[in-house]
């Protein structure tokens, strides 16, 4: 049933959202009794450890398996020998599927990338599995793989029309371009990155005879259950996923992986629980990854700074069968007022694993690439580079005409500038120092667009008071257990500590998968949905003619302290209220379609959820507008004069993203994407040795990110923002919108610290002596 | 992890005598000594060493971990941690460079657990060394290859190279004892003998797997120091990628004695950019019994350098070797006590 916002009242009743409070889960977290999946106690659990390949292609000619079977306690090993033909393939992930490839390991003696499973080993402890793993012997046909770009320039391609539809174009770019009086053309790059999440990739796979439940860290455990069920041939209902907890997913446990069915295919030829914890280094190739990509962007513009011509090409690399890309130019071409825009996006494919999502996949390198132009505009045109985005601020979807639902862009730069100081810039690169230091400020756009799924919620309110809401959403450390609990409370009007939520249980109501920063959008407006319609029904019974706000208008009731209250001070509590209702727990299952969803999602939508297949309305085009969250990034780096460290001390990010529910928890989200976009502009890089396509720095010592040492001031401010067109609650999803502009106003500072333009990331030392 | 038999010794003569294995070399020896572990069990659960007889020292404590400073002198047993030095009032006044050192290396947890005789011994960060699953590494199978050659090698060495590794000798201390000009008091089957530090570790040169002048069984029992008053006057400078929890990119072990301006006794060690620690003589003598400026610290980074060599993607280090080098004498030579 829908219920208009009049039955319900204003949102604020409740005078719970926009209110900090410490996250919910938090001391479960601190005190170390959240239970993360690997850690489920379990009776005789079998340990398995993953062999994975030293080649990047070929074949394995054969496994001498005599020393590793030999070692005490060793149960079981797969290879493809035994598991060809096992595993069902599933259609892949970002091709509206499951998968996060479509490549299968095991299924045959074919090696598509290095470090792809070979063998898992199955033995009665840990230990003897991993001793076991290095006694694997194989021999291998080795071919010469290709790893990644063979030229560090790409050559572009002429733009010519027409150009396929996904790439966003209008006017004549070239030809703006060739008339402009002020140009910027350049390259850039962005490097291979992973997630690196702390908690590891694990899975444990219990069967209690046909029934199959699997304890593994997911960010969608829907698509999980379905999947897993899918390519083992069972049904759906046999399989449960546990995931109450993730210690971090940034897209690398988005979709399923192929060590999931494998674990589950040991756990029943044992006839035991087994369990696997990948290694750090398995981390590299068993899921997916950011990979490496190059932009070519051309900006044309007049003497004023307005601009007549973008064009951004980009190159992206991914695997043999898999054509996966982010494509930022959807965001970048709708970035700015320009009359002429044309855009391409490049596949190179290689002997790797299949990349996928990692934290703002899209915008983190596309944004680095036209964000670095711009400031490199601004310094051809001598004009500050706030003014320069001021100058090409649009309203609208400069393809479309389509306006932006709501676009406080440059609220958000004057606001982070008057925070950060910026007024006292001296633009000339190498003029501002501290002794040997140099100092550089920069600064960038940040934007993510605001994504909505469907989703599904049951909130129940029990005779006692307390509020029980349950979803099969994900907190993948984003505060998403707080975020629903502060929408039950603000609409039920009970305090916070009664309400207790559940997620990560495939046997709770369907939801979407956490990433596109769309969890906190669809699924508390889910709840809201529902606790609406338990208002409702509770209203009805204090209104009813047994009740005691008989023959008082229902629109007047009011939900606050646990209570139901009409204008004339009468009140009732909600359970008393409740106990009218009947005995026992009064429910309500809401099943919430996004505003801004096309026909098809609210056609198929809700039946896709259920069956885990991804379904999301995109921000980018929500029906006749589009719909993002922007902010503005200023960062000051500091450059010394002689050796050439970089550090950033300070940054300061000012973002407008809707209505924040949980400040506490998005602040977080926020604070975290600022330092991880200082740990990719300074740090970040995934090594690769070319010759074998193989990475080298696959483990937390020598992938470089930043220490508490490194990260000094960081101040995230909220820019207030009313949006009720993206969704009935106004939220714009931000777990993602942080560490989006941060690559540039690194770029940008160090080029202001030193006179030296740096258009390939990571930022170092050598780059810079 | 392989299966390993585990012996705890209770005096150095019962250590020695368990250590005295025969083998090609002392760090790939079949019996290794425990101290901190944090070198031995990292290398051991990568699979790369595999020593079938731990030998754990630890109980030796009370004898070894002496931290002395007696009229000027230093004497720091080999069990001592590297925090405790670091924390050592008469250490951080009188040798900040030791103290800096230590300070400035891993982590505070690995520094408790670490010790000094551990720390000189600890192993390359190589990552074709530290991974069992590359084919070629000359260190750890003898005759193999290098596969960091023509690989990735941004952190690797650019002096003390050979065509059979490059690798980089990581740690921070050994370049402070470079530059004190310590001593080291070693315990063997043969007996008792006394070593420069600077003849401990060896260039790989043709057999890159051995790395030091330690016979089998030998035990590291000291490092000692003869004082002298001007040595207050020393540094350590450390450039790495991130501010903390990290190895040299280059580093710099200065220590000088400057008078009226005038450069008369001067010692340097450089880290992070040499196969083994690394004492630069070159640069002293560009130095010694001159005035040091700008310029004068310049040519002694030349002649520091003059015989780096870099490849790919270590190029830029004998530049970056230089400026740290520049930075650290500057640096020295205005410190005030
Ligand atoms: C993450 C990480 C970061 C680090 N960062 C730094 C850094 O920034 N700078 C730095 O300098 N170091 C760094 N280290 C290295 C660390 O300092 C060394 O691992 C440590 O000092 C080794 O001491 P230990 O007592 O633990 O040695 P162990 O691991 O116990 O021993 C190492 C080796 O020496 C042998 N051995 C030990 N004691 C003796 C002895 N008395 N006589 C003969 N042989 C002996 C052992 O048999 C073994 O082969 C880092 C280490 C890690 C793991
Ligand atoms: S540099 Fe040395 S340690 Fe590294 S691969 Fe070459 S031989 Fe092995």
């Amino acid at each position: 049933m829908t219920i208009s916002e009049s039955q319900v009242g204003p949102i604020s009743e409740g005078g719970m959202f926009g209110k900090p409070v410490p996250r919910i889960d938090g001391r479960l977290k601190v005190t170390g009794a959240a239970c993360y999946p690997s850690d489920t106690p379990m009776e005789d659990t079998a340990h398995a450890y993953l062999v994975t390949s030293a080649i990047a292609r070929g074949k394995i000619k054969a496994f001498h398996l005599e020393d590793a079977k030999a070692v005490d306690g060793v149960l079981d090993i797969l290879t493809w020998e035994n598991m060809k033909g096992k595993v069902r393939s599933v259609r892949f992930f970002a091709g509206g599927g499951y998968a996060s490839s479509t490549i299968m390991p095991m299924s045959s003696s074919k090696i598509w990338h290095a470090g792809q499973i070979i063998a898992v080993v199955i033995a009665e402890s840990f230990e003897a599995a991993r001793e076991a793993a290095y006694k694997v012997g194989v021999d291998y046909a080795v071919n010469k793989p290709k790893a990644g770009f063979d030229e560090s320039r790409p050559q572009p391609r002429p733009m010519t029309n027409p150009l396929t539809r996904s790439d966003p174009a209008t006017g004549d770019a070239e030809k703006a371009f060739a008339a402009a009086p002020v140009k910027i053309e350049a390259y850039y790059s962005t490097p291979t990155q992973h997630h690196n999440a702390i908690e590891l990739f694990s899975t444990t796979c219990v069967w209690s005879g046909d029934q199959l439940t699997i304890y593994e860290p997911s960010q969608y455990v829907h698509g999980l259950k379905n999947g897993v069920a899918r390519q083992l041939g069972i049904k759906p209902d046999k399989v449960r996923i546990i995931s109450p907890f993730v210690g971090g997913g940034f897209g690398g446990k988005a979709a399923l992986t192929a060590r999931t069915a494998f674990i589950a295919l040991a756990a029943q030829r044992l006839n035991r629980p087994v369990k696997l914890v990948a290694t750090r280094k398995q981390a590299y190739t068993v899921s997916n990854f950011r990979a490496e990509t190059q932009h070519l962007i051309k900006l044309g513009a007049e003497s004023n700074g307005q601009l007549t011509s973008l064009s951004h090409e980009g190159w992206e690399v991914s695997s043999r069968p898999d054509e996966y890309k982010v494509a930022g130019t959807e965001t970048t071409a709708v970035l700015y007022a320009c009359p002429n825009i044309a855009t391409r996006v490049n596949v190179i494919h290689a002997d790797r694993s299949t990349p996928g999502f990692m934290r703002s996949p899209a915008e983190v390198p596309y944004i680095f690439a036209i964000e670095s132009a711009m400031d490199e505009l601004a310094v051809a045109l001598h004009m500050d580079p706030v003014e320069l985005r001021r100058i090409n601020d649009t309203q609208i979807n400069p393809i479309t005409d389509a306006p932006y639902s709501s676009r406080a862009l440059m609220t958000c730069y004057d606001t982070a500038a008057k925070a950060f100081g910026w007024a006292s810039r001296n633009p000339v690169p190498g003029s501002m120092t501290d002794g040997d230091w140099l100092i550089g400020w920069g600064c960038a756009t940040s934007c993510y667009p605001t994504n909505v799924a469907p989703a599904e919620a049951k909130v129940t309110l029990a005779p006692n008071g307390s509020v029980r809401v349950q979803s099969a959403g994900h907190d993948i450390g984003t505060g998403a257990y707080t975020a629903l609990a502060i929408t039950a409370a603000e609409f039920l009007g009970v305090p916070l500590e009664r309400v207790s939520v559940e997620l990560g249980d495939s046997t709770l109501p369907p939801a979407p998968v956490a990433g596109g920063s769309n969890a906190t959008a669809s699924i508390c407006n889910a709840v809201a949905d529902a606790c609406k319609e338990l208002r409702h029904r509770l209203v009805t019974a204090a209104v009813a003619s047994n009740g005691p706000m008989h023959g008082l208008d229902r629109d007047m009731i009011t939900f606050s302290d646990g209570q139901l209250r009409a204008p004339d001070g009468q009140s009732e509590t909600l359970m008393a209220a409740s106990a009218r209702l009947g005995f026992g727990p009064i429910e309500a299952h809401a099943k919430y379609m996004p505003e801004i969803a096309s026909k098809t999602i609210k056609l198929v939508g809700n039946a896709m959820l259920g069956k885990g297949l991804p379904i999301m309305a995109s921000g980018t085009s929500a029906g006749d507008h589009i719909q993002y969250a922007f902010g503005a990034e200023f960062v000051e780096v500091r450059v010394h004069r002689r050796t050439r460290e970089i550090r950033a001390p300070r940054i300061v990010g000012a973002f407008a993203a809707g209505r924040i529910i949980s400040p506490t928890t998005a602040r977080s989200q926020l604070m975290g994407g600022l330092i991880w976009g200082i740990s990719a502009a300074l740090h970040e890089a995934t090594e690769m040795d070319h010759r074998f396509a193989r990475y080298v720095n696959d483990d937390l010592a020598e992938y470089m990110v930043p220490v508490n040492a490194d990260i000094q001031d960081v101040e995230v401010i909220f820019v207030p923002e009313d949006d009720t067109k993206v969704n009935a609650l106004g939220i714009k999803g931000l777990g993602e919108l942080g560490n989006v502009g941060t690559n540039a106003a690194v770029a940008n500072a160090v080029y202001h610290a030193t006179g030296q333009r740096i258009r390939d990331l990571p930022i170092r030392l050598e780059n810079l002596l | 992890m392989r299966p390993f038999s585990y012996q705890r010794v209770d005096s150095v003569s019962a250590a020695v005598q368990a250590g005295r294995i025969d083998a090609n070399g002392h760090l790939d020896a079949p019996v290794q000594f425990l101290a901190g572990g944090t070198t031995l069990l990292d290398l051991m659960k990568l699979d790369v060493m595999r020593p079938q007889r731990i030998v754990d020292i630890n109980p030796l404590e009370t004898s070894l971990s002496d931290i002395a400073v007696e009229s000027g002198d230093v004497r720091l047993g080999a069990l001592a941690r590297m925090s405790d030095v670091a924390d050592h009032p008469a250490i951080r006044k009188d040798f900040p460079v030791i103290a800096q050192s230590l300070k400035l290396a891993a982590s505070a947890q690995l520094r408790n657990m670490a010790s000094l005789g551990g720390n000189v011994l600890q192993r390359t960060r190589c990552t074709y060394f530290r991974d069992v699953s590359w084919a070629s590494c000359n260190k750890r199978i003898p005759g193999s290859g290098c596969a960091a050659l023509e690989g990735v090698n941004r952190k690797h060495a650019v002096l003390g190279t050979s065509e059979n590794c490059i690798a980089t000798y990581p740690g921070d201390f050994a370049q402070a004892l470079l530059a004190l000009d310590a001593t080291v008091d070693i315990a063997g089957v043969q007996g008792d003998r006394t070593i420069a530090f600077r003849d401990l570790h060896v260039k790989p040169g043709e057999t890159p797997h051995v790395e030091t002048t330690l016979l089998p069984g030998e035990i590291i029992t000291a490092f000692r120091i003869a004082g002298e008053p001007w040595m207050k006057r020393s540094l350590y400078l450390k450039i790495r990628d991130r501010e903390s929890y990290e190895f040299a990119i280059a580093s710099a072990a200065v220590a000088l004695d400057l008078q009226d301006g005038i450069v008369r006794q001067v010692r340097i060690a450089i880290g992070g950019m040499a196969t083994v620690p690394w004492r630069s003589e070159e640069a002293e003598a560009v130095l010694t019994g001159k005035p040091l400026d700008e310029e004068r610290a310049r040519q002694a980074a030349q002649a520091a350098f003059a015989a780096a060599r870099g490849r790919g993607e270590n190029a830029f280090k004998p530049e970056l070797g230089r400026e740290t080098l520049v930075r650290a004498l500057l640096e020295a030579a205005t410190l005030e006590f």
